[in-house]
């Protein structure tokens, strides 16, 4: 564990494998890594808002994932999101969704 | 004394087909082969009597027997176990110091619990890994199977090598058309016939899913419909004019493969990500994506994005509007360049 960014064990998932060098590599470019959460974070609330949630970072290594209630799991990598966001909203996250479409395209027009 | 070297990942191969398409007859062949001698196989049996166990005639201490049904749902416990099990003896000098394992699996299994049990079972994840999934096809039967059995066609869209055999008994007209069947949902996958002088190394070792060679885009054919009963399965290549935001990208594909992952046989894609001057390459099968590799070149002047999807009753054109929803969140957006034709 790196007592520095708290991160226990690595993550595996494959979105979490290099996008660009360094990104998600743990013991360099701890930064970027850290960066290339918070974007994750900020895209994933676009989205979860949608259905209630919200995702936040925790200690670098998990996401805490909540509904307006303060219902939370945590969850681990992008894998577990979003059967962990089913689970909480109770309905099905659907990408496909039009009217969810739609709501994602108002954001850049 | 010297012992040969117990790769740090062992490579598991899985050797799927419909009922009676030769899996078994397959495998005999190839581990006649000398150089499969340090092979473990693991056999997933159909109903009680293991009629492919007893054609097999290799049989020793590193095989295990499944002993039920299908591996969809009762199975990937069993077949974790299987291979925790040979491990452990690996380990403790109890059987021979295999390096690879084949699993052969019930003709009526939808190949893909195997593969996910390899990636998500926490200690096999570390030791095994998932090398070239071969599908037997039977070319007398094989159309009849494709148009009526979903598992079939799963079986060969998620294959990395489609075995044609009893092509020696098969009308010709009938090898062409099945042939033109499964490309319809496997584009690339090389394609032999039994008949021929099989390698056991090009079967279990290639192709790489990990090199660009031979990477396929080529566009998908006109009225892909299979037939009329399989016809809600098709194949289309999404093209992408911008670079891609990866961390929108991630979200947007598990998001995808988490709903609809049981209809999308497969992904296959090269994608131009915003910040890389080469390529990354990404595979998915179902709910499973493959590690995305680096590329180290662009396989020709063409730039742009390309994502090969390989769906079941999903509307394309919704795909990609979805996409362009997601990528359009990315940091690098609104301001994602704009990729150079060929």
């Amino acid at each position: 564990m790196c007592s520095l960014c708290g991160i226990l064990g690595g993550n595996e998932h494959w979105a979490d494998a290099v996008a660009r060098p360094g990104a998600y590599t743990r013991n360099v470019e701890r930064i970027d890594r850290r960066r290339e959460r918070a974007g994750r974070v900020r895209i994933a609330n676009r989205v979860l808002s949608a259905f209630g949630l919200s995702l936040t970072d925790w200690q670098g290594s998990s996401y805490l994932l909540s509904t307006r209630t303060g219902k939370t799991e945590i969850v681990e990598d992008l894998g577990h999101l979003w059967p962990a966001a089913e689970r909480l909203s109770g309905r099905a996250l659907d990408p496909l969704d039009p009217p969810f479409l739609e709501r994602m395209e108002a954001y850049h027009g | 004394m010297a012992e040969p070297a117990i790769p740090a990942m062992t490579p598991v191969n899985l050797i799927t087909g419909f009922l009676g398409s030769g899996k078994t007859t397959l495998l005999k062949r190839l581990l006649a082969d000398p150089a499969l001698h340090d092979t473990a196989v693991l056999i997933n049996e159909f109903g009680e009597v293991g009629l492919d166990h007893h054609l097999l005639e290799r049989l020793d201490d590193t095989m295990v027997l499944l002993q039920s049904g299908c591996l969809c749902c009762t199975i990937r416990g069993d077949l974790a176990d299987a291979l925790r099990d040979l491990l452990s003896k690996r380990e403790r000098g109890l059987v021979p110091p295999f390096r690879r394992v084949v699993i052969e699996s019930t003709g009526l299994a939808d190949p893909f619990p195997v593969l996910s049990t390899l990636k998500s079972d926490p200690v096999l994840r570390h030791h095994f890994k998932a090398a070239t999934v071969i599908t037997t096809l039977d070319a007398v039967n094989g159309i009849r199977q494709l148009e009526t059995y979903g598992e079939s066609v799963r079986q060969a869209a998620i294959a990395d090598v489609i075995v044609l055999t009893k092509t020696d008994i098969a009308e010709e007209s009938d090898v062409l058309r099945l042939t033109e069947d499964v490309r319809r949902f496997n584009p690339d996958a090389p394609i032999v016939a039994a008949s021929e002088t099989l390698g056991a190394d090009r079967l279990l070792n290639g192709p790489a899913r990990e090199t660009a060679g031979g990477f396929y885009c080529e566009p998908v054919p006109d009225g892909n419909a299979l037939s009329q009963h399989a016809s809600s399965i098709q194949s289309f290549v999404m093209t992408i004019d911008t670079t891609i935001d990866w961390t929108a990208f991630g979200i947007w594909m598990t998001m995808l493969l988490n709903r609809h992952g049981d209809r999308i046989l497969r992904v296959k894609g090269i994608l131009n990500v915003e910040g890389e001057a080469f390529p990354v390459a990404i595979h998915g099968v179902q709910y499973l994506v493959h590690v995305p590799v680096h590329m180290t070149s662009w396989p020709s002047a063409d730039r742009r994005s390309r994502i090969v999807f390989i769906v079941d009753g999903i509307e394309p054109a919704l795909i990609e509007r979805s996409f362009v929803a997601f990528n359009g969140l990315g940091v690098s957006s609104p301001a994602a360049r704009q990729v150079e034709e060929a």
